[in-house]
């Protein structure tokens, strides 16, 4: 019985639509911020920032751009990784060219050239629904990778084929490319995610919001009273599309350090749309809760075996990643289609009574 | 006919509509006053759904026109008409399933919600204030509904007449001039049909609203409505007030199946 | 201009120029198209029968074929092999309806969509644990040569591909119009609820039908693995069906065919005339860009029916 609404009066409007209305979220809240923010970066050796937190940082960041869309817009997407590449390429070029901008800006101008894809390849989505849409976001997919390959222009000719992240200075600290100290990299990140989650978090318990969702649960109802279908759903592709970009922007330069098109293939697509169904359609909480899973699964099935003294092929590993990550879709589509995220809602709600049953 | 006499509110000029072969309204006219309560009757599939889809831009006539508020227009998208005033009801509820009940009313204020997409992601200043601005408008429309009790529920777990509640409520937060609710009472016992009554009678009463409204139970068309429109195979066979139309051959023929 | 005349007037000329060469190209394109056709058709028999759109066809398709290929490997005669194959997918089929689709019935399209892609990782994973992931080479005991047909070249192995589909096809006519089973199928199809009211076994319809994609993918199995190798990849023809899908309709079973060998023809026509000009591998992003343009003037598909949208 610690954990209560009882007690808990609101008094104004304001204090109802609080992202955190209990006492003991905004607490438990600000605990997880102070670790992720002090503790973690003091804790955590290299290979733990590099090969599970900074990656997860991303992946959250691109899986709630992709829940944007899919789960409060209802738009299928499968072009992902292609967004993710726009904005990667954006800020290959930007900070090539113009080397003495702030990198921080250049994520965000790198945002919004993928939100400009997003738009165009949205906007069949006027026309066309569900599945069609996501064959429309495969083009998005395969095109744009394409030409990221074909065009040398996007890679400044180099030999290669890769684009590697230059280092790019903020508050006087290395922060991208090979020189940079991954606990550096780790709080950009975070910073990065922490921000721009909040901000997800706020435009869809407002007004735009609410017409994702009208649109996502009925869309001619939604046309009728009053929402413009384009106009909303180009908004979700746009919004979407940004925080894929930066997502993009920030593999390369705070993680990868240097990539290729190969980084970004349907296969990302795919392990971003598993992020955002297993941690939970239309949350955004479930997003960073389907990130951390399916960024930390990998790892634990290389090193569970490791641990117990068994050496698998690397190739039978891959396979049973395969088979772990199918069963587990079709698992928790069957058991819970909303994902951790209602997983997470329900054990509160357990809270709330213990220690009675009900 | 062009020119619009202030009491009118809405005019259907010769409207036709057709599907493929289908002849769903043929040559249809009639006046909606300001503050009335329109009633249009007719068996199934005389055509009184598509007449409402017509008015709030849904399906466009082939033929015939309608003037709104002293506009004449062939055919406008739906959003057009909302924000022109037009809000309606579903025979098939439609609210937005994933939704709670209050969300689904707040959808209703979208229009009237003016604050940028930036402003809106910082949460600061403004955004806030609009929430809860619009927040005490659709709170004052719960209370007027009395579904106080559901507001946080997801409207899809809420009974049926729970549902038509909060679906004529997210209607009324448009603060429509014109209503159009097709059969609101359809499923419901006599005890949630009055309740409905009263509340339609509210709503034009006080709010001043003008009312077309889809029933079949007669006794709630004849009680409640100023006058009635009768449809039958997508013709208007009769207007009236009630006692008019209830004395009328032809309605009577219509709904006997004769001729 | 110069541009004008790289993209609009040369790749033209070029065509007429050498019709043999076009003819050429054209049934090179046809005979790829057959395959997507195949493809199409697993998905649209699903997709009718019990509204899924079954993304893991193209794992069926690649697991058909591993399984074939392995029990071959291990010293299996071809038509026990073939036989025990058939055996393997509807034993899968049983298996998805079971584990999967009876525990999601009621839920949104969309969800059941994911959960596809989640069999396909399924069926790539153990697929690929049971029989290895190398490259296999399927010989089934056709020449690889061409016979001359007015001066045209035509590989033996294509036109042998292109009959066995065209036999499949009407086989699946003839089992849809003719038999109690299609016809159940069919009324499925139209309306769920009302078929269970009649008394059709919905469990039933989805085994079967499942199976019968099963026996689609191992014909597109056999006919893909046999020319170009059995591996990995032919799991990515999935995707490349899904703009067949769109041109031809999703519940059309000839838009699937006559989609499929449209994609074929153009994305070979196109690479072959203008991929130089783009620099190559257009193939990878031509059937999308086409379907989704097509989409913009036709959401329904060739052959789909009209939407009309009620409330």
């Amino acid at each position: 019985m610690i954990y209560r609404e009882a007690g808990n009066y609101k008094t104004t409007y304001a204090a109802d639509q609080a992202i955190f209305t209990l006492q003991l979220d905004r607490v438990f809240m600000t605990m997880v911020m102070v670790l992720a923010f002090l503790v973690v970066p003091l804790w955590a050796n290299e290979y733990w920032l590099q090969a599970v937190l900074i990656p997860f940082l991303i992946f959250s960041l691109a899986a709630i751009g992709l829940n944007l869309l899919t789960g409060y817009a209802g738009q299928l997407s499968l072009g992902t990784g292609g967004f993710m590449a726009v904005g990667a390429y954006s800020t290959y070029k930007l900070t090539t060219a113009f080397p003495d901008l702030n990198i921080l800006l250049v994520f965000l101008l790198a945002g919004f050239f993928a939100a400009l894809v997003g738009i165009v390849f949205g906007l069949p989505s006027l026309r066309i629904k569900g599945f069609y849409l996501a064959v429309a976001t495969l083009a998005a997919q395969f095109f744009i990778l394409w030409l990221f390959n074909k065009v040398g222009w996007f890679y400044n000719n180099n030999s290669s084929g890769n684009i590697t992240a230059p280092p790019r200075e903020l508050f006087g600290l290395v922060v991208t490319g090979a020189a940079a100290k991954a606990q550096v990299r780790y709080l950009l990140s975070l910073g990065i995610l922490t921000l721009f989650a909040l901000f997800a978090k706020n435009i869809v318990r407002g007004r735009i919001g609410r017409s994702w969702m009208a649109i996502r649960d009925m869309d001619i109802a939604a046309e009728i009273i009053g929402i413009r279908p384009l106009h909303t759903k180009l908004l979700a592709f746009a919004l979407s599309s940004f925080y894929c970009g930066v997502a993009g922007a920030m593999s390369v330069f705070l993680w990868l350090g240097s990539a290729e098109t190969e980084a970004f293939s349907i296969f990302i697509s795919f392990q971003v749309l598993f992020m955002v169904i297993v941690g939970g359609l239309g949350s955004i909480l479930g997003s960073i809760l389907g990130a951390a899973f399916i960024t930390l699964l990998p790892i634990l099935l290389t090193n569970v075996p490791l641990l117990v003294g068994l050496r698998i092929p690397i190739d039978l590993q891959k396979h049973i990643e395969q088979i772990v990550f199918g069963g587990l879709i079709v698992f928790f589509l069957i058991v819970e289609p909303h994902g951790l995220a209602r997983l997470w809602q329900i054990m509160k709600e357990k809270l709330r009574r213990w220690p009675f049953p009900y | 006919m062009s020119a619009a006499s202030p009491e009118k509110l809405l005019q259907v000029d010769n409207v036709s509509l057709s599907f493929g072969g289908v002849q769903a309204l043929s040559e249809v006219s009639f006046d909606v006053h300001r503050h009335e309560i329109l009633a249009i009757i007719g068996p199934n599939g005389a055509g009184k759904s598509s007449m409402l889809n017509v008015i709030n831009g849904f399906y466009h006539p082939q033929r015939g026109s309608i003037t709104y508020k002293g506009q004449t227009r062939k055919a406008m998208r739906p959003h057009l008409a909302a924000r022109q005033g037009i809000a309606r009801t579903f025979q098939n509820i439609a609210l937005f399933k994933g939704m709670t009940a209050l969300d689904n009313i707040m959808t209703g204020r979208n229009l009237k919600m003016k604050v940028g997409f930036l402003l809106q992601a910082l949460h600061l200043g403004p955004a806030r204030r609009e929430e809860i601005e619009h927040r005490l408008h659709v709170e004052r429309l719960i209370d007027f509904l009395e579904i106080e009790a559901i507001r946080k529920t997801p409207v899809g777990r809420l009974p049926y007449g729970m549902q038509k509640r909060v679906e004529l409520c997210r209607a009324l937060a448009m603060e429509p001039d014109l209503l159009l609710l097709d059969e609101p009472m359809a499923g419901m016992n006599v005890e949630e049909k009055e309740d409905m009554c009263r509340f339609i009678l509210d709503v034009n009463d006080e709010f001043g609203t003008t009312i077309i409204l889809i029933e079949h139970d007669m006794g709630v068309v004849m009680d409640i409505s100023n006058r009635v429109v009768v449809l039958d195979y997508g013709c208007k066979i009769a207007e009236g007030t009630p006692d008019e139309v209830r004395a009328n051959k032809q309605v009577i023929d219509a709904y006997l199946g004769v001729g | 201009m110069e541009l004008l005349n790289t993209f609009f007037v040369a790749p033209f000329a070029s065509m007429f120029g050498s019709p043999l060469f076009l003819a050429e190209v054209i049934i090179g394109g046809l005979l790829t198209g057959v395959l997507y056709s195949l493809v199409a058709l697993g998905f649209v028999l699903i997709f009718k029968a019990s509204g899924v759109f079954n993304f893991s066809q193209g794992a069926m398709v690649l697991f058909a074929a591993l399984t074939l290929v392995g029990l071959m490997e291990r010293g299996v005669p071809v038509w026990l092999a073939l036989a025990l194959t058939v055996l393997v997918m509807i034993a899968l089929a049983w298996l998805i309806e079971r584990l999967m689709l009876s525990r999601l019935v009621n839920q949104e399209g969309i969800i059941l969509f994911m959960a596809t892609i989640g069999l396909s990782f399924l069926l790539e994973g153990f697929g690929q644990i049971f029989w290895g992931s190398n490259v296999k080479r399927l010989d089934i005991g056709i020449p690889n040569e061409s016979i001359h047909l007015a001066g045209i070249p035509i590989n033996q192995f294509d036109l042998f591909a292109a009959l066995m589909a065209a036999g499949v096809v009407a086989l699946l006519a003839v089992f849809f119009q003719k038999t109690p089973t299609g016809r159940a199928l069919r009324a499925v199809a139209d309306d769920h609820q009302a078929a269970l009211s009649i008394g059709i076994p919905l469990q039933r319809i989805w085994l079967i039908v499942w199976s019968v994609s099963g026996f689609v993918a191992i014909i597109a199995g056999v006919v893909w693995g046999a020319k170009s190798g059995v591996q990995f990849s032919l799991s990515l023809i999935a995707l490349k069906a899904l703009p067949v899908l769109i041109l031809g309709g999703f519940t059309s079973v000839p838009g699937a065919i006559v989609g499929g060998l449209i994609i074929g023809v153009g994305e070979k026509i196109a690479e072959i005339y203008w991929g130089p000009v783009l620099g190559g591998a257009i193939e990878n992003w031509f059937a999308y860009m086409l379907a989704m343009v097509f989409l913009m003037f036709r959401p329904q598909g060739l052959f789909g029916e009209r939407i009309i949208e009620r409330i």
